[in-house]
């Protein structure tokens, strides 16, 4: 599953980016292991007052841990712990540990600004891993790009953004959608789709995209419904009887939160078991973490389209699994959001190494064509948008909470927040 | 829409259509009778009521590992005692609550509002802390997931039934204590006049007490069946609390029967409205025709008859 040579990492670029992701390796191969922090006199690698000293640089961890997203953002928390002490049981940055402070944005979106805020400005940090959800991104967001701060967003999010104060390690919409339709068309034979998000910005978004795929760019394949309930809906008896009504191939549903556990169990206990296939449960806002709040009993046999899953066979992500069991106890699971959230502090580290520097401005220059190849997802490149090459995975569900992974995309897919033909 | 469909395939799906809404109804009964009683009965606007719901869900959650750890032999029966234990643990920690906060506030009506918003902040961060930010997983016993094939095209969930029997079970449960039972006289009379409720020698402060307790009780129950259809995670509780108070509020706040009606009314339409528009849509319909109702006839469907 993980056979990537270094010949197959460039296949899929255009000629200027593997010219760019050639001068990035040559860089980093070039750069030294255990940098010594006398070799960077402070003055020289932060030039615009952050938090930088002579042993130490202070980062920001801005999430949820209160309110209704504590759910889903402890488990980005932990991630970027865990990378955080690794790097510095490495050496560090520059030869500085890292240190941070962590900020609550508590589910509340004003929060999330004020924080950022205060992190900017009061504690100049120089970089920060944070957010979950687009509403708080886009809350911050203003405040990033005021005070030229430097975010990492961990989630796979609708696109349409592509912010110089922010590299997005999750996957934006078409990376997530169009392999995975694509998938299912081709070896389950699917033609007919039912579309069913929760009603917000990244269900309407994603939905769209793949109507418009499916209509365009899909011979014979239709869309027999699209549907949107409230966040926190817990009542899903009519929806499936419409469904039932339709008789798609594909329910593929975007449901999201507390509504996705009452989705799932009520689509079992109407009689419409993902396992039969009749009709194929494709999503992609399920990962390992909602698993264990809807039952791995009650969603066995849907599909999931995601670049990252727990059960991934590859060294990297053995060797990342099990430290992020140590750290957090043998009973966590780990998402793809996860995952995407343990790739910043990393790709952080090798942006600045690459600028020498931990100044924002040539940070930000140093990173496109910054590659990892120890992240566990495989390996990931940062493209010149401020998204990450990755591969797009369709997993299905087991009654143990993990994902079998039955198909993945034989080359990184171009990250593509502004997709043509799809607006 | 129904071009394309035979009438035994369109008969089917109506039927199961009705039961769904019926589902719907015996959900709503269900939530809101516990607030009905507090609310309508004591005029306390108990915010906190998704939260004494959710800790029924995580007594159930309890038992369902102690079961399946110790006792895995009666494993299928254990949803009812659980039940029973959230009635318990719920009304326990109602009768509590308002010993310790609520009786301070009867005079000062809009004060219990902020104090149990308050309150149910306090338990969600509880529940957070000891059980985790992340959803847990209640783990149902097999007979009663899965759905009942009625005829070839008609199936019925298993669940939806369960829920539909609890929901007439504690509603006349709750029609007994209020209307056939000593408790549910004094209740009643401290309803109509505290003052002399309490001089012809009705112990009001224990009356109060217990009706907070049986309503927080009820929620217990629900929040233990919910478990069956929805999530149990610390905030879970409040994607029941507006639907909760949209169904008293119109039901009449002192009417049980209202409560029930109301239900009714609001889950079908609701059913029928989201198998015709889309969710979101038929949503924003039934809160408007609620809201519009409302302003015509502020006291609800069924408001009690009092000399003022």
């Amino acid at each position: 599953m993980s056979d990537e040579t270094p010949k197959k990492r460039s296949t899929g670029l255009s000629r200027r980016e593997v010219l760019a992701g050639g001068t990035a390796l040559s860089a980093a191969l070039f750069l030294p292991k255990n940098l010594k922090a006398a070799d960077f006199p402070t003055a020289e690698i932060n030039t615009t007052g952050l938090a930088v000293t002579d042993d130490t640089v202070t980062i920001g961890i801005l999430h949820s841990v209160t309110g209704t997203m504590a759910i889903s953002e402890t488990g980005s928390v932990q991630a970027e712990k865990l990378a955080i002490d690794q790097i510095n049981a490495q050496g560090g940055i520059l030869g500085r540990k890292i240190e941070y402070i962590q900020e609550d944005g508590a589910s509340d979106w004003p929060t999330f600004a004020e924080k950022a805020r205060k992190l900017l400005v009061n504690d100049k940090v120089a970089s920060v891993m944070g957010c979950w959800t687009s509403a708080s991104r886009k809350a911050v967001l203003p405040v990033f790009e005021q005070h030229n701060g430097f975010l990492y967003y961990p989630t796979f999010y609708e696109g349409l953004e592509e912010s110089p104060n922010v590299i997005y390690t999750g996957q934006e919409a078409t990376q997530q959608i169009i392999a995975g339709l694509d998938w299912v068309n081709q070896t389950k034979g699917a033609k007919s789709f039912y579309l069913l998000g929760s009603d917000y910005i990244w269900p309407r978004t994603s939905n769209k995209i793949a109507r418009k795929h499916i209509e365009n760019f899909m011979e014979g394949c239709k869309v027999v419904g699209e549907e949107y309930y409230p966040l926190g809906h817990t009542q899903f008896n009519s929806v499936i009887n419409k469904i039932r009504l339709r008789k798609p191939d594909v329910i593929y549903a975007i449901v999201v939160g507390g509504s996705n556990v009452a989705f799932y169990k009520q689509l079992i206990a109407a009689g419409i078991d993902p396992a039969a296939e009749k009709p194929i449960v494709l999503t992609i806002s399920v990962t390992e973490d909602e698993i264990r709040g809807i039952g791995g009993e009650n969603i066995e046999g849907a599909y999931a389209c995601m670049k990252y899953f727990q059960s991934l066979e590859n060294e990297n992500n053995l060797k990342f699994v099990e430290e992020f069991k140590k750290m957090w106890g043998d009973d966590i699971v780990i998402g793809d959001v996860t995952q995407a959230a343990y790739l910043g502090p990393w790709l952080w580290k090798a942006a600045v190494e690459k600028a020498g520097s931990f100044d924002v401005d040539k940070v930000r220059e140093a990173s496109p064509g910054i590659e990892m190849t120890t992240a566990p997802e495989g390996y990931v490149k940062v493209h010149e948008n401020h998204h990450l090459w990755s591969k797009t995975r369709v997993g299905r569900a087991q009654a143990d909470g993990q994902y079998e992974v039955v198909f993945e995309t034989a080359e990184l897919v171009e990250p593509d927040p502004f997709p043509e033909g799809y607006q | 829409m129904f071009a394309d469909y035979s009438w035994p395939e369109l008969g089917a799906i109506f039927a199961m259509q009705g039961f769904a809404g019926l589902i719907l109804f015996s959900v709503f009964v269900l939530m809101a009778l516990g607030l009905a009683i507090i609310f309508g009965q004591m005029g306390v606007i108990n915010m906190a009521h998704g939260e004494f719901m959710i800790l029924g869900a995580y007594v159930t959650y309890l038992l369902s590992n102690f079961f399946a750890d110790y006792v895995p032999a009666l494993f299928s029966i254990y949803f009812f005692i659980a039940m029973f234990l959230a009635f318990i643990v719920s009304g326990a920690l109602g009768l509590l609550v308002e010993w310790a906060m609520i009786r301070h506030l009867y005079k000062r009506p809009l004060d219990t509002l902020l104090a149990t918003w308050g309150l149910s902040l306090i338990l969600q961060q509880v529940y957070r802390s000891v059980f985790g930010a992340r959803e847990v997983g209640v783990s149902i016993p097999d007979w009663m997931m899965g759905s009942l094939p009625l005829t070839d095209l008609v199936e019925i969930p298993i669940n939806g039934i369960f829920v539909m029997v609890l929901a007439v079970c504690i509603s006349l449960g709750i029609y007994y204590l209020m209307f056939r039972s000593n408790w549910g006289k004094q209740v009643r009379a401290i309803n109509q006049n505290r003052v002399m409720a309490g001089a012809v020698g009705i112990n009001t402060e224990w009356t109060d007490r217990l009706t907070f307790g049986i309503g927080c009780g009820v929620a217990g129950v629900a929040g233990s069946a919910f478990t069956m259809i929805g999530s149990t995670g610390p905030t879970a509780g409040q994607l029941y609390i507006v639907d909760t108070f949209l169904v008293v509020v119109f039901g009449g706040a002192a009417s049980l029967l209202g409560t029930i009606a109301s239900a009714f009314s609001i889950s079908q339409a609701q059913s029928i409205m989201e198998f015709f528009l889309s969710g979101s849509m038929a949503k924003v319909l039934t809160l408007l025709v609620v809201v519009g109702i409302l302003m015509i006839r502020p006291q609800g469907l069924f408001a009690m008859k009092l000399r003022k």
